[in-house]
Protein backbone atom coordinates (compact mmCIF):
# COMPACT_ATOMS: atom_id res chain seq x y z
CA UNK A 1 0.00 0.00 0.00
CA UNK A 2 1.35 3.42 -0.92
CA UNK A 3 1.22 5.86 1.97
CA UNK A 4 -0.80 8.37 -0.07
CA UNK A 5 -3.63 5.83 -0.53
CA UNK A 6 -4.26 5.88 3.19
CA UNK A 7 -7.64 7.41 3.99
CA UNK A 8 -6.82 7.77 7.67
CA UNK A 9 -3.39 9.33 8.16
CA UNK A 10 -0.95 7.53 10.46
CA UNK A 11 -0.69 10.72 12.50
CA UNK A 12 -4.41 10.47 13.30
CA UNK A 13 -3.93 6.87 14.46
CA UNK A 14 -1.00 7.93 16.62
CA UNK A 15 -2.94 10.79 18.11
CA UNK A 16 -5.97 8.62 18.90
CA UNK A 17 -4.11 5.34 19.61
CA UNK A 18 -5.64 5.01 23.09
CA UNK A 19 -9.10 4.71 21.48
CA UNK A 20 -8.22 1.63 19.45
CA UNK A 21 -9.15 -0.85 22.21
CA UNK A 22 -11.69 1.22 24.12
CA UNK A 23 -14.51 0.14 21.82
CA UNK A 24 -13.66 -3.55 22.20
CA UNK A 25 -15.69 -4.78 25.21
CA UNK A 26 -13.46 -7.69 26.30
CA UNK A 27 -10.23 -5.67 25.90
CA UNK A 28 -11.82 -2.82 27.82
CA UNK A 29 -13.04 -5.18 30.55
CA UNK A 30 -9.49 -6.47 31.03
CA UNK A 31 -8.09 -2.93 31.20
CA UNK A 32 -6.02 -3.04 27.99
CA UNK A 33 -4.82 0.24 26.56
CA UNK A 34 -3.06 0.96 23.26
CA UNK A 35 -0.07 3.14 24.10
CA UNK A 36 1.66 3.67 20.73
CA UNK A 37 1.31 2.84 17.05
CA UNK A 38 3.73 3.07 14.15
CA UNK A 39 3.31 1.87 10.58
CA UNK A 40 2.93 -1.91 10.94
CA UNK A 41 3.60 -1.91 14.69
CA UNK A 42 1.53 -1.38 17.82
CA UNK A 43 2.01 -1.42 21.59
CA UNK A 44 -0.47 -1.88 24.43
CA UNK A 45 -0.44 -2.51 28.17
CA UNK A 46 -2.34 -4.95 30.34
CA UNK A 47 -2.48 -4.08 34.03
CA UNK A 48 -1.71 -6.56 36.79
CA UNK A 49 -5.04 -6.98 38.49
CA UNK A 50 -6.20 -9.41 41.17
CA UNK A 51 -9.21 -10.48 39.06
CA UNK A 52 -6.93 -11.52 36.16
CA UNK A 53 -4.85 -13.94 38.24
CA UNK A 54 -4.75 -17.52 36.99
CA UNK A 55 -2.83 -19.10 39.87
CA UNK A 56 -4.04 -18.04 43.32
CA UNK A 57 -0.84 -19.36 44.97
CA UNK A 58 1.61 -17.29 42.92
CA UNK A 59 -0.49 -14.34 41.70
CA UNK A 60 0.57 -15.03 38.10
CA UNK A 61 -1.74 -13.52 35.46
CA UNK A 62 -3.71 -16.15 33.51
CA UNK A 63 -2.41 -17.08 30.06
CA UNK A 64 -5.85 -16.27 28.67
CA UNK A 65 -5.28 -12.60 29.46
CA UNK A 66 -2.05 -12.67 27.44
CA UNK A 67 -3.86 -14.44 24.59
CA UNK A 68 -6.45 -11.66 24.50
CA UNK A 69 -3.79 -8.93 24.68
CA UNK A 70 -1.69 -10.39 21.87
CA UNK A 71 -4.71 -11.22 19.69
CA UNK A 72 -6.00 -7.67 20.01
CA UNK A 73 -2.67 -5.87 19.58
CA UNK A 74 -2.04 -7.93 16.42
CA UNK A 75 -5.33 -6.56 15.09
CA UNK A 76 -4.24 -3.01 15.89
CA UNK A 77 -0.87 -3.52 14.14
CA UNK A 78 -2.78 -4.65 11.04
CA UNK A 79 -5.02 -1.58 11.23
CA UNK A 80 -1.93 0.64 10.91
CA UNK A 81 -1.29 -0.88 7.48
CA UNK A 82 -4.82 -0.75 6.09
CA UNK A 83 -5.89 2.02 3.77
CA UNK A 84 -9.50 1.81 4.93
CA UNK A 85 -11.68 0.26 7.63
CA UNK A 86 -11.99 -3.52 7.17
CA UNK A 87 -13.73 -6.20 9.19
CA UNK A 88 -11.03 -8.36 10.77
CA UNK A 89 -11.26 -11.87 12.21
CA UNK A 90 -8.55 -14.03 13.76
CA UNK A 91 -7.92 -17.16 11.70
CA UNK A 92 -5.39 -18.73 14.00
CA UNK A 93 -3.10 -17.78 16.80
CA UNK A 94 -0.08 -19.63 18.17
CA UNK A 95 1.25 -18.66 21.61
CA UNK A 96 4.52 -19.80 23.18
CA UNK A 97 4.87 -19.20 26.91
CA UNK A 98 8.46 -18.39 27.88
CA UNK A 99 7.94 -17.68 31.57
CA UNK A 100 5.11 -16.71 33.89
CA UNK A 101 4.30 -13.03 34.33
CA UNK A 102 5.43 -11.47 37.61
CA UNK A 103 2.86 -10.61 40.26
CA UNK A 104 2.14 -6.90 40.47
CA UNK A 105 3.79 -5.93 37.18
CA UNK A 106 2.02 -4.62 34.10
CA UNK A 107 2.48 -6.51 30.84
CA UNK A 108 3.43 -4.84 27.57
CA UNK A 109 2.10 -6.30 24.34
CA UNK A 110 3.85 -5.47 21.06
CA UNK A 111 2.78 -6.62 17.61
CA UNK A 112 4.19 -6.38 14.12
CA UNK A 113 2.12 -6.84 11.01
CA UNK A 114 4.73 -8.04 8.54
CA UNK A 115 2.63 -8.91 5.51
CA UNK A 116 -0.78 -8.02 4.15
CA UNK A 117 -2.54 -9.50 1.13
CA UNK A 118 -6.00 -8.61 -0.19
CA UNK A 119 -7.66 -11.08 2.19
CA UNK A 120 -5.15 -12.03 4.91
CA UNK A 121 -2.73 -10.27 7.27
CA UNK A 122 0.22 -11.96 9.03
CA UNK A 123 1.51 -10.89 12.44
CA UNK A 124 4.05 -11.58 15.15
CA UNK A 125 3.60 -10.46 18.74
CA UNK A 126 5.46 -10.34 22.04
CA UNK A 127 4.39 -9.96 25.66
CA UNK A 128 6.98 -8.81 28.19
CA UNK A 129 7.73 -6.82 31.34
CA UNK A 130 9.58 -3.56 30.63
CA UNK A 131 11.60 -4.70 27.61
CA UNK A 132 11.99 -7.77 25.42
CA UNK A 133 14.79 -8.89 27.77
CA UNK A 134 12.00 -10.08 30.08
CA UNK A 135 9.85 -11.96 27.61
CA UNK A 136 6.69 -13.67 28.88
CA UNK A 137 5.23 -15.00 25.63
CA UNK A 138 5.50 -14.75 21.87
CA UNK A 139 2.77 -15.23 19.32
CA UNK A 140 2.10 -15.46 15.63
CA UNK A 141 -1.28 -15.03 14.07
CA UNK A 142 -3.06 -14.87 10.74
CA UNK A 143 -6.12 -12.68 10.33
CA UNK A 144 -8.82 -12.63 7.67
CA UNK A 145 -9.64 -9.25 6.19
CA UNK A 146 -13.30 -9.38 5.31
CA UNK A 147 -15.48 -7.31 3.06
CA UNK A 148 -16.98 -4.60 5.30
CA UNK A 149 -20.18 -4.69 3.19
CA UNK A 150 -20.80 -8.26 4.35
CA UNK A 151 -19.06 -8.23 7.73
CA UNK A 152 -19.53 -5.21 9.94
CA UNK A 153 -16.24 -3.93 11.31
CA UNK A 154 -16.01 -3.64 15.08
CA UNK A 155 -15.83 -0.42 17.03
CA UNK A 156 -12.15 -0.70 17.90
CA UNK A 157 -9.01 -0.21 15.83
CA UNK A 158 -9.34 1.84 12.68
CA UNK A 159 -13.13 2.21 13.12
CA UNK A 160 -12.70 4.02 16.44
CA UNK A 161 -10.31 6.54 14.90
CA UNK A 162 -12.39 6.92 11.72
CA UNK A 163 -15.46 7.77 13.81
CA UNK A 164 -13.48 10.26 15.87
CA UNK A 165 -12.28 12.00 12.69
CA UNK A 166 -15.84 12.14 11.32
CA UNK A 167 -17.00 13.79 14.53
CA UNK A 168 -14.45 16.55 14.07
CA UNK A 169 -15.32 17.28 10.44
CA UNK B 1 -11.63 -35.42 47.97
CA UNK B 2 -12.35 -36.77 44.48
CA UNK B 3 -10.55 -35.27 41.51
CA UNK B 4 -13.69 -33.52 40.37
CA UNK B 5 -14.09 -31.93 43.80
CA UNK B 6 -10.40 -30.96 43.80
CA UNK B 7 -10.83 -29.34 40.37
CA UNK B 8 -13.99 -27.45 41.34
CA UNK B 9 -12.37 -26.27 44.56
CA UNK B 10 -9.34 -25.06 42.61
CA UNK B 11 -11.40 -23.28 39.92
CA UNK B 12 -13.40 -21.48 42.60
CA UNK B 13 -10.12 -19.97 43.81
CA UNK B 14 -8.93 -18.82 40.35
CA UNK B 15 -9.91 -15.16 40.01
CA UNK B 16 -9.64 -15.14 36.20
CA UNK B 17 -11.97 -18.14 35.90
CA UNK B 18 -14.57 -16.06 37.76
CA UNK B 19 -13.86 -12.97 35.63
CA UNK B 20 -14.43 -15.03 32.48
CA UNK B 21 -17.51 -16.75 33.96
CA UNK B 22 -16.07 -20.26 33.45
CA UNK B 23 -18.25 -23.15 34.63
CA UNK B 24 -18.09 -26.88 34.13
CA UNK B 25 -20.18 -30.01 34.36
CA UNK B 26 -18.17 -33.07 35.39
CA UNK B 27 -19.32 -36.69 34.96
CA UNK B 28 -16.56 -39.07 36.00
CA UNK B 29 -13.55 -38.24 33.88
CA UNK B 30 -15.69 -36.36 31.33
CA UNK B 31 -16.06 -32.63 31.59
CA UNK B 32 -18.07 -30.16 29.57
CA UNK B 33 -16.96 -26.59 30.12
CA UNK B 34 -19.51 -23.80 29.83
CA UNK B 35 -18.87 -20.15 29.04
CA UNK B 36 -22.16 -18.36 29.75
CA UNK B 37 -23.09 -15.73 27.17
CA UNK B 38 -22.16 -12.25 28.33
CA UNK B 39 -21.78 -9.00 26.39
CA UNK B 40 -18.46 -8.25 28.12
CA UNK B 41 -16.90 -11.12 26.12
CA UNK B 42 -17.57 -9.45 22.77
CA UNK B 43 -14.67 -8.42 20.55
CA UNK B 44 -16.50 -7.09 17.50
CA UNK B 45 -19.53 -4.99 18.39
CA UNK B 46 -20.53 -4.67 14.72
CA UNK B 47 -21.34 -8.36 14.31
CA UNK B 48 -21.57 -9.13 18.06
CA UNK B 49 -18.79 -11.71 17.81
CA UNK B 50 -17.03 -13.10 20.88
CA UNK B 51 -13.45 -11.82 21.29
CA UNK B 52 -10.82 -14.25 20.01
CA UNK B 53 -8.97 -13.76 23.28
CA UNK B 54 -12.02 -14.75 25.34
CA UNK B 55 -12.53 -17.85 23.22
CA UNK B 56 -8.83 -18.71 23.50
CA UNK B 57 -8.88 -18.25 27.29
CA UNK B 58 -11.97 -20.46 27.57
CA UNK B 59 -10.31 -23.26 25.56
CA UNK B 60 -7.09 -22.94 27.54
CA UNK B 61 -8.96 -23.20 30.85
CA UNK B 62 -10.92 -26.16 29.50
CA UNK B 63 -7.72 -27.96 28.47
CA UNK B 64 -6.01 -27.15 31.78
CA UNK B 65 -9.03 -28.38 33.74
CA UNK B 66 -9.20 -31.65 31.83
CA UNK B 67 -5.50 -32.35 32.53
CA UNK B 68 -6.05 -31.49 36.19
CA UNK B 69 -9.10 -33.77 36.33
CA UNK B 70 -7.41 -36.90 35.02
CA UNK B 71 -4.05 -36.56 36.81
CA UNK B 72 -3.04 -36.37 40.46
CA UNK B 73 -1.40 -32.95 40.10
CA UNK B 74 -1.53 -30.69 43.13
CA UNK B 75 -0.73 -27.55 41.13
CA UNK B 76 -2.30 -26.42 37.84
CA UNK B 77 -0.39 -27.70 34.78
CA UNK B 78 1.55 -24.91 33.07
CA UNK B 79 0.98 -24.25 29.37
CA UNK B 80 4.08 -24.45 27.17
CA UNK B 81 2.47 -23.49 23.91
CA UNK B 82 -0.92 -23.51 22.26
CA UNK B 83 -2.50 -23.00 18.87
CA UNK B 84 -6.05 -21.79 18.44
CA UNK B 85 -7.94 -22.17 15.16
CA UNK B 86 -10.90 -19.86 14.79
CA UNK B 87 -13.41 -21.75 12.68
CA UNK B 88 -16.57 -19.66 12.90
CA UNK B 89 -17.37 -16.41 14.62
CA UNK B 90 -18.72 -16.99 18.12
CA UNK B 91 -22.13 -15.39 18.64
CA UNK B 92 -21.94 -12.89 21.48
CA UNK B 93 -24.45 -13.15 24.31
CA UNK B 94 -24.90 -16.90 23.72
CA UNK B 95 -23.37 -19.76 25.72
CA UNK B 96 -20.28 -21.58 24.46
CA UNK B 97 -19.43 -25.17 25.39
CA UNK B 98 -16.13 -27.00 25.16
CA UNK B 99 -14.59 -30.38 25.73
CA UNK B 100 -10.94 -31.34 25.88
CA UNK B 101 -9.19 -34.67 25.46
CA UNK B 102 -5.66 -35.75 26.22
CA UNK B 103 -3.91 -36.89 23.07
CA UNK B 104 -0.97 -38.06 25.14
CA UNK B 105 -0.16 -37.93 28.81
CA UNK B 106 3.56 -38.41 29.35
CA UNK B 107 5.60 -38.20 32.53
CA UNK B 108 6.56 -34.57 31.84
CA UNK B 109 4.26 -33.25 29.10
CA UNK B 110 0.64 -33.57 28.17
CA UNK B 111 -0.69 -32.92 24.68
CA UNK B 112 -4.30 -31.78 24.68
CA UNK B 113 -6.93 -30.95 22.10
CA UNK B 114 -10.09 -29.01 22.81
CA UNK B 115 -13.06 -27.87 20.78
CA UNK B 116 -15.68 -25.23 21.45
CA UNK B 117 -19.16 -25.03 20.00
CA UNK B 118 -22.44 -23.19 20.52
CA UNK B 119 -25.70 -24.71 19.28
CA UNK B 120 -24.29 -27.64 17.28
CA UNK B 121 -21.32 -29.69 18.42
CA UNK B 122 -20.73 -30.67 14.78
CA UNK B 123 -20.13 -27.00 13.97
CA UNK B 124 -17.21 -26.00 16.22
CA UNK B 125 -16.46 -22.30 16.60
CA UNK B 126 -12.85 -22.79 17.72
CA UNK B 127 -10.30 -25.54 18.31
CA UNK B 128 -7.17 -25.66 20.42
CA UNK B 129 -4.05 -27.80 20.56
CA UNK B 130 -1.83 -27.26 23.58
CA UNK B 131 1.17 -28.69 25.39
CA UNK B 132 1.26 -28.57 29.17
CA UNK B 133 4.13 -29.18 31.55
CA UNK B 134 2.88 -31.70 34.09
CA UNK B 135 6.06 -32.72 35.92
CA UNK B 136 7.88 -29.50 36.73
CA UNK B 137 4.65 -28.02 38.08
CA UNK B 138 4.75 -30.70 40.78
CA UNK B 139 8.42 -30.15 41.58
CA UNK B 140 8.26 -26.35 41.73
CA UNK B 141 8.07 -24.87 45.23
Amino acid sequence: MAEDERKIPLEALQQHAHMMMEGVPWANHLGFRVTRVESGRAFATAPWREDLVGDPETGVIHGGVITALLDNICGVSIATRLSEVRAMATLDLRIDYMRPATRGEDIIGEAECYHVTRSVAFTHAWAYHGSRERMIATASGAFALNDPRRWAPGSGGLSAVARELEKKE
Amino acid sequence: MSRSETLLEFLARVPFAQTLGFRCDIRGDEMTAILPGDDKLIGNVGIRAIHGGAMGAFLELTAMSQVFLVTQLQRPPRPIDLTIDYLRSGRGGEDVYARASLVKLGSRMATVRAEAWQTEKAKPVAALRAQFLVAAAEASP
